[in-house]
């Protein structure tokens, strides 16, 4: 049942990827200070916010979860958690690539948003040993909700904390007024941010529909493995 | 408080009474038993000799004094954070709350009220050892007070909440550290930037202290609240 608009939704998730890109390397300018390598902020900045925004959004449904009791929500946000945290995987591979070109170092410990970043990526990698060292099913779900609700407070406090931690010597893209980007940058900037985002929902959905459609065979196969005791074969609920 | 909706109008118990005597009785067995503080005021005092090591140094002031006081707290808090719910989970206390027609809140208040007093005795006790091993003087110990209770109601905070959902899993000695650790880094950040400059080589300074309060104050809101919004839930079977 996931399945339904998965073509249409990752037909336009190609288009809109194709479409950034030949922005990012035919449309957008070459940038002035850091030449070709800063092409990298039209990948890193929006797997950033994606993924941030993924976190959040793992925290909504884990809200829903625990109001309704409904373990489909439970499932959401299991797979938008662990969508995100593969693409901060991406976010810190990139931007340790584009601060050792821009830099010169593969990490730098006075830029506050990889560093927050950083600690935000360790914190949700440890959803996954939280998640399965609790054995009853409801319980994991319940836990695991309240793990990405906490966690979803924990975000914005740790960008304060290690915004104040800092002295901001580094300009930050946006920091100046009208946004500091030049047109053309910022709308293949926009574009890119639209694309991965679409990625990131096509990406949610796929994992779901795969989550649903083998727990579905599962299912099938136990019911044809249960005695044919007359009345309805007993199916335990599945995450669906 | 909110009754469920039972059949029966149960007696409910006041919440404050139920804190009372859940948090006495933690006090009690902590101090009939002394299982937690004894270890970890000890395993402190043997970090702060390893640390002396370490570091190869014999007196501290600075960053270095703060990053050593701070993680050597937070290490030993760990410890009780571990032993937390040990008994509530051996001795059936989960299910006596369960029974028992009380707002389970109160069970987060008074077991993080409880952790609040581990963590007060610990600092009583080791603080000084800290200030005598590597500190030239004990001008900066009353607004350290200060800011290391800010920092232990959010520690008690998030520690009631990790503590009692990892002693309800299979790896319950893992698991805490293993999520505390990440979730106590903004904590970490304030608290650690509040005490540099009040250990300071010279005398204590106050460099943004006010801010760093702030933020630390900030984090035992958010984490207390959180905690009283998801309590119920863990407790639900």
């Amino acid at each position: 049942m996931y399945g339904k608009g998965l073509r249409p939704l990752s037909i336009a998730t190609v288009a809109a990827l194709v479409v950034s890109l030949s922005l990012v390397f035919f449309y957008a300018p070459l940038d002035a200070d850091q030449g070709f390598i800063q092409k990298i902020f039209y990948l890193h900045v929006p797997l950033a916010i994606t993924a941030l925004i993924g976190f959040v959004i793992g925290g909504v449904f884990a809200i829903l979860h625990l109001r309704s009791g409904d373990s489909r929500w439970d499932a959401y946000s299991y797979v938008s958690i662990h969508m995100s945290v593969i693409f901060g995987v991406a976010v810190l591979i990139t931007g340790s690539i584009w601060a050792k070109a821009s830099w010169g170092h593969w990490w730098v410990w006075d830029e506050p948003t990889l560093v927050s970043f950083l600690i935000v990526f360790l914190m949700y990698a440890t959803y996954y040993p939280f998640r399965y060292a609790i054995e009853d099913r409801e319980r994991q779900a319940r836990y695991a909700s309240v793990f990405a609700i906490t966690t979803g407070a924990f975000v914005p406090l740790n960008f304060i904390a290690v915004r104040m931690a800092q002295s901001l010597v580094h300009p930050r893209v946006f920091a100046t007024t009208n946004g500091g980007l030049p047109g053309s940058m910022m709308l293949t900037f926009l574009v890119s941010l639209l694309a991965m985002g679409l990625l990131w929902v096509t990406l949610v959905k796929f994992e779901l529909t795969a989550k649903s459609a083998s727990g579905q065979i599962k299912r099938l196969r136990r019911a044809l493995d249960a005695p044919p005791s007359g009345s309805t074969p007993r199916v335990a609920p599945e995450v669906s | 408080m909110t009754a469920e909706a039972g059949p029966p109008a149960t007696p409910v118990v006041p919440s404050t009474v139920a804190f009372r005597a859940i948090l006495g009785k933690d006090l009690r067995a902590e101090l009939r038993t002394l299982q937690s503080l004894p270890a970890m005021a000890l395993f402190a005092v043997t970090t702060f000799v390893i640390f002396r090591f370490g570091l190869d140094r014999t007196s501290l002031s600075g960053d270095l004094a703060a990053g050593v006081l701070w993680a050597t707290l937070l290490f030993a808090a760990i410890l009780g954070i571990n032993r937390l719910f040990v008994a509530e989970r051996e001795e059936g206390g989960f299910d006596a709350i369960r029974l028992a027609p009380i707002d389970r809140t109160a069970l987060f208040a008074a077991k993080a009220a409880a952790l609040l007093a581990y963590l007060v005795v610990l600092e009583l006790v080791v603080v000084p050892v800290f200030a005598i091993f590597f500190l030239d003087s004990a001008a900066a110990l009353a607004p350290l007070a200060l800011v290391l209770l800010l920092a232990d109601l959010g520690l008690a905070a998030t520690g009631t909440l990790i503590s009692s959902m990892a002693v309800n899993s299979r790896a319950r000695d893992l698991l805490a550290p293993l999520v505390l650790l990440p979730l106590a880094v903004p904590l970490s950040i304030a608290a650690t930037g509040a005490i540099e400059p009040l250990l300071a080589l010279g005398g204590p300074g106050y460099h943004r202290f006010g801010t760093w309060l702030a933020v630390l104050g900030l984090y035992d809101l958010v984490f207390l609240l959180v905690g009283y919004a998801v309590f119920d839930f863990l407790l639900e079977d």
